[in-house]
């Protein structure tokens, strides 16, 4: 295992408002199974920041009457035990009961039936299933992110679990790799690549490794942005003098020109509900952000403030944008709520780039660097927790936050 | 093969005088490149075959300017600077006498911001020489203009002087890319 498989090491700094007070006790049955779990689903839930893990509550299966009077004096809200049992077929069982402490009734309880192997997979899917019982928002531990680690002389597209575990390896090359984006699936991610001299943007199928070419045009092809439907993609063209936005159908096919100006159009992102597609452009003589009808016509500026706001990235919701703003010679991720505009840098770093929203839009993964070194970070979306996930010894870049697993 | 050459040379020569007449540029350092192509012609006529400027064997050679690939940008400027009005006459020649030949120009960017901004960035270096060669007579279908954004830096520290190398345009020809 080189270097850059190295599984990203995850630094948590921060604390959210009114975290849930929640008890995950020590699973019964299988031991060295259970405590795998737990200590899964447990820095799961405390990544997340939404979470105040209370200790020292001990063992507590699955159908076990918690001793709510203790957890009430430790102050927790919320209590899971489990229990996993060997089903003798290479398989366990592994049943979670999650219980209100103050009302003293079962909230929820779930079976899962799992390999040795998939144990990690296990504990985020319990992960996300509290998460989502106590939030009414979905989890996103079972979720997967790609990024770009350059080492000498070599660019590799990776994919990890969202907590950095599980490292692969999807395209290695020599030449760079950049912007790459999950398809609303899951199943492919499109990116650009530089070995042919030129960015050229590919298609790539994650299961069979299989990938075609999306836009080879003379010129540059860049900045692919995934339709919500799947089947359409935006793309940056200079095929007809200039970088402008294009629409291409996934195959590469029916490609079409979606706008026109004079200077220079990128990175463009649809709009949750596909309506919009925001972008950067210049055509106001300085970079800023705008956005347009996905089936073409005027275009409205969205900001203003500064000389220098780019890479829009609406929130899954639709309700509000992040963006890399210039202020005082630094990048930095910012945040604006479109109905009011209100805007909040959410880093204290200076060379921000990338932002990638969590699905369900609690939190940022985005690029920055210390100490001259390329690392990622994530950040909630109010700006209260963060965290650094590097690998060492070797420059991570350009993350992208998978979808949802259905 | 001798009078070709010799033409040529002048041609070329006569090319480059034509262009010291344009407007002055401080930093120009074609008189210098002028006073030497033709002072070999004169010194030591030998030397001539082995140097015919608009020949591909001179985009290799380091007496010919078209070994010259490298056009650098101010910051934040897309303007191809006065001073590589003489090395782009030249390389436009070059393709306009070799027909066959095609010409990669890859545009950089500094690496401060964002990424694929400034793939666009180094896009409109790579466009703006590329419009220059048009105009001085290469074809449409010889030319392709692309960026490499900041992804390929030539110099990787955080200086003004390092980024100073990266604001660039390469020039590859057939085979090269």
């Amino acid at each position: 295992m080189t270097s850059a498989h190295a599984q990203l090491k995850i630094e948590i700094t921060g604390a959210g408002a009114n975290r849930l007070p929640i008890a995950i006790a020590d699973f019964s049955g299988e031991r060295i199974v259970a405590q795998a779990l737990t200590s899964v689903i447990r820095a799961d839930l405390d990544r997340s920041g939404m979470f105040r893990l209370i200790d020292g509550i001990g063992m507590l299966g699955d159908n076990t009457p918690p001793p709510f009077a203790d957890l009430k004096q430790r102050g927790a809200d919320t209590v899971a035990g489990g229990t996993t049992a060997d089903l003798n077929n290479g398989r366990f069982e592994t049943r979670v009961r999650l219980s209100d402490v103050l009302k003293q009734n079962t909230l929820d309880m779930q079976a899962y039936v799992h390999t040795g192997a998939q144990l990690r997979a296990t504990a985020h899917r319990i992960a996300d299933s509290i998460y989502e019982k106590l939030t009414g928002e979905p989890g996103i531990f079972s979720t997967r992110i790609a990024y770009v680690v350059k080492s000498t002389g070599r660019f590799e597209l990776q994919i990890a679990d969202a907590d950095g575990a599980n490292a692969q390896p999807a395209l290695a090359s020599r030449e760079p790799i950049i912007s790459p984006t999950w398809s609303p699936d899951g199943s492919k991610l499109a990116y650009v690549s530089f070995e042919a001299k030129k960015p050229v943007i590919y298609v790539h199928d994650l299961a069979t490794a299989k990938r075609h070419v999306v836009a080879n045009f003379k010129g540059s092809n860049s900045a692919p942005a995934w339709a919500p439907d799947g089947k359409r993609l935006a793309v940056v063209l200079t095929k007809e003098g200039g970088s402008q936005l294009f629409l291409v159908n996934a195959d590469g096919s029916g490609v079409t020109r979606l706008a026109s100006s004079a200077g220079i159009d990128t990175e463009p992102r649809f709009s949750p509900d596909g309506q919009f597609i925001y972008f950067t452009s210049d055509r106001g003589g300085s970079p800023q952000i705008y956005r347009i009808a996905a089936t073409g016509g005027a275009t409205e500026r969205i900001t203003f403030d500064g000389s220098y706001n780019v890479t829009p990235r609406p929130s899954p919701d639709g309700k509000s944008m992040a963006y890399i703003a210039r202020t005082n010679g630094r990048f930095q991720l910012a945040l604006m709520d479109l109905a009011t505009k209100q805007t909040q840098i959410l880093t204290d770093s200076s060379k921000d780039e990338s932002p990638s929203f969590a699905p369900n839009g609690r939190m940022l993964l985005y690029a920055t660097e210390i100490g001259g070194r390329g690392v990622l970070a994530a950040v909630s979306s109010d700006g209260r927790v963060k965290q650094k996930l590097s690998v060492q010894a070797a420059d991570v870049r350009e993350p992208s936050w998978g979808p949802l697993v259905r | 093969m001798r009078t070709v050459s010799l033409f040529s040379a002048t041609l070329f020569a006569l090319l480059l005088s034509a262009c010291s007449s344009q407007p002055p540029a401080p930093e120009q350092n074609a008189s210098g490149m002028e006073s030497r192509t033709p002072s070999t012609i004169g010194a030591d006529p030998s030397r001539v075959e082995s140097f015919d400027p608009l020949s591909v064997a001179a985009l290799k050679d380091p007496r010919s300017p078209l070994s010259k690939r490298s056009i650098y940008f101010d910051y934040d400027s897309y303007l191809v600077k006065d001073e590589y009005q003489s090395l782009l006459v030249t390389h436009g020649k070059f393709l306009a006498a070799n027909s066959t030949m095609k010409m990669l120009i890859q545009g950089n960017a500094d690496e401060r911001g964002s990424r694929e901004y400034n793939l666009a960035l180094g896009q409109k270096r790579s466009d703006a020489i590329k419009k220059s060669l048009s105009l001085l007579g290469a074809r449409e279908d010889q030319l392709e203009s692309v960026s490499l954004g900041e992804e390929k830096p030539a110099c990787s520290e955080a200086t003004e002087e390092c980024w100073a190398q990266n604001r660039r345009g390469d020039i590859l020809y057939s085979g090269e890319f």
